[in-house]
């Protein structure tokens, strides 16, 4: 995981105060493969055990919308941040 | 009032290839044209390998060489078939001066400049916009719905990328399957230009590409790429999302162990990561095209699935359909006609040019690999460098011996139906590719 950590810290973010990514807790509960947690190139969901629910580090989102499309109950709620938030890619 | 204040000829969504062109096309024609990015600026999210084709761009920048953000001119193009630890490495070289085939750009750099260009050529660039919806009246689109304000034009063109969500709102394709895009991660990766000269055996301003199979995604639906910059490397690979699905994947993981491959890892070693990014890429190919026109609307570029695999050509398909769309908003806007028969003028010219030839081409070549993924991308690669290794390998073992032991073991690895069944869907293959 560090690893990662290294990788995201080259990108450069705007934060929103607010998640464009929304998961519903009912699917999310009921899911079984968690599906998100896996793929997701900037490890954005984690599957928090006590409380039943993902955790959703959307900050990192590298906004390609894997998860959208995986989502193993097409369930959940994805769009784009706002304008002038979410990734600048200044190499891409 | 507003609505008269806000309203003008056409409203391009995406200032990405296929956006910019379609744009200053409309520019170049004397209409007023609105592009819509979501981006702080044009290429601030977006990602690819990559190069651009040199031919193609020309269509829309006649003099781009002159001034544009370009890298390394191609001189080489590399195919590497890695094994598990070995390679067999394929090079085709052409250094001729006069002929560039592509350039390695930055898309934060080159984005960017287009959209500057088509801003000279009169293009109202409108950026940290985005389109949530578009406003749909009397069956006909009208405008579109930002965070802030409603446009309205006479004609909408969507050039919003791979996840296209506006496509998707008003009905003219269904939501992406797994199987139709490919989830790719890359690295640029910063060195010295000495260094890229004499690792990859180039000059100033040459550059070279690798295409890569095999690897760490032996016997996955997944390709990896490599590309010289001025001043950095970009590595990366793409893998379809179902098969990381399937597999419980992470890509990065792909990506670290394709960096560590003994073929690779010298080309890499001791750079320092400048940035890492993610993106999808269509793979549905043909058969996933979605319906490209309805009343006062066009799809283009990414969002339209115009993507050629085999070949990484995606930009090119962008701006030559963004371009026919462009032409023919114009027509439409001479004769004040924005119905759905006369905006079919775009699949026309789209049928007529490469694009849909070269679409249709392949539209076999996607299912065909999945449907024998890992023989072709696993068990073949492997062989191939084995057969290698048997070639170099120098050991008092008479050569004759070698061939047949090589040869026989097609037939002790695998059955003879699954040999059958390789065999067929090669023919098969070649047959949608040369002939049906
Ligand atoms: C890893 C990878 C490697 C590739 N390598 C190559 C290569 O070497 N050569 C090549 O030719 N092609 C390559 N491609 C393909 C190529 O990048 C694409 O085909 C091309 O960028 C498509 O152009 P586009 O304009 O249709 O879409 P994009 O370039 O994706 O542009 C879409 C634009 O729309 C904007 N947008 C989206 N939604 C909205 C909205 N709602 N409101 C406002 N703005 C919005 C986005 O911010 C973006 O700027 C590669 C792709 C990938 C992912
Ligand atoms: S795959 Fe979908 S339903 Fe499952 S945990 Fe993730 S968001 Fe929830
Ligand atoms: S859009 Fe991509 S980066 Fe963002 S959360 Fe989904 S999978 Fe992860």
């Amino acid at each position: 995981m560090s690893n990662l950590e290294d990788k995201l810290y080259t990108v450069k973010y705007t934060p929103d105060s607010e998640s464009h990514l929304r998961p519903v807790d009912e699917c999310c509960r009921v899911c079984k493969s968690k599906v998100c947690t896996k793929i997701c190139p900037a490890g954005v969901y984690e599957w928090d055990e006590d409380k039943k629910k993902l955790i959703v580090n959307y900050e990192n989102c590298l906004e390609c919308g894997a998860c959208r499309i995986a989502c193993e109950s097409s369930s959940l709620g994805w769009e784009y941040p706002k304008g002038n938030k979410g990734v600048t890619f200044k190499q891409g | 009032m507003e609505r008269e204040e806000n309203k003008i000829d056409v409203i391009v969504v995406g200032g990405g290839p296929a956006g910019i062109s379609c744009a200053i096309t409309i520019a170049r024609a004397g209409k007023e044209v609105v592009l819509i990015e979501r981006g702080k600026f044009s290429g601030s999210k977006n990602v690819f390998g990559g190069a651009i084709y040199a031919k193609p761009t020309r269509e829309i920048f006649p003099d781009f060489e002159k001034s544009a953000p370009i890298e390394r001119k191609t001189v080489e193009h590399k195919y590497a078939i890695l094994g598990e630890e070995d390679a067999t490495v394929v090079s085709y070289k052409n250094k001729k001066e006069e002929d560039a085939v592509s350039y390695s750009v930055i898309r934060g750099k080159f984005d960017k400049w287009m959209a500057e260009e088509a801003k000279k050529e009169g293009v109202y660039l409108v950026e940290e916009t985005v389109v949530r919806e578009l406003i749909v009246e009397d069956g006909y689109v009208k405008g579109v719905r930002t965070e802030l304000e409603d446009y309205f034009s006479d004609i909408v063109i969507l050039a919003d990328g791979v996840n296209s969500l506006l496509a998707k709102q008003i009905g003219l394709r269904g939501e992406l399957s797994p199987e139709d895009v490919a989830l790719s991660v890359k690295e640029v990766i910063k060195l010295s230009p000495e260094l890229i000269n004499e690792r990859f055996h180039v000059n100033n301003d040459e550059g070279c590409i690798y295409q890569i199979f095999g690897g760490p995604m032996l016997g996955m639906l997944g390709l990896g790429f490599m590309y010289t910059n001025k001043d950095s490397v970009s590595i990366g690979l793409g893998v379809t999302l179902s098969e990381l699905i399937e597999k419980e994947i992470r890509p990065y993981d792909l990506l670290e162990n394709l960096k560590k491959h003994p073929e690779i890892a010298p080309l890499v070693k001791d750079g320092e990561l400048a940035e890492y990014s993610a993106h999808l890429i269509p793979e549905g190919g043909f058969k996933k095209v979605p319906i490209l026109f309805g009343a006062g609307v066009m799809v283009c570029g990414d969002a339209a699935m115009f993507v050629n695999n085999l070949h990484w050509e995606g930009t090119n398909l962008a701006m030559i359909s963004g371009k026919i769309a462009g032409e023919t908003a114009v027509v439409a806007l001479g004769k004040g006609d924005f119905s759905e028969h006369a905006l079919s003028r775009y699949q026309e010219e789209l049928e007529n040019s490469f694009i849909m030839k070269d679409l249709r081409t392949y539209k076999d070549l996607m299912s065909g690999i999945q449907s024998r993924t890992s023989e072709f991308l696993g068990y073949y690669p492997k062989k191939i460098n084995s057969f290698f290794e048997m070639f170099t390998t120098t050991d008092s073992i008479p050569k004759r011996q070698k061939y047949w032991d090589f040869i026989k073991s097609f037939f002790t690895d695998r059955s003879l139906s699954e040999i059958f069944k390789d065999f067929w869907a090669v023919v098969k293959l070649l047959w949608s590719i040369l002939v049906r």
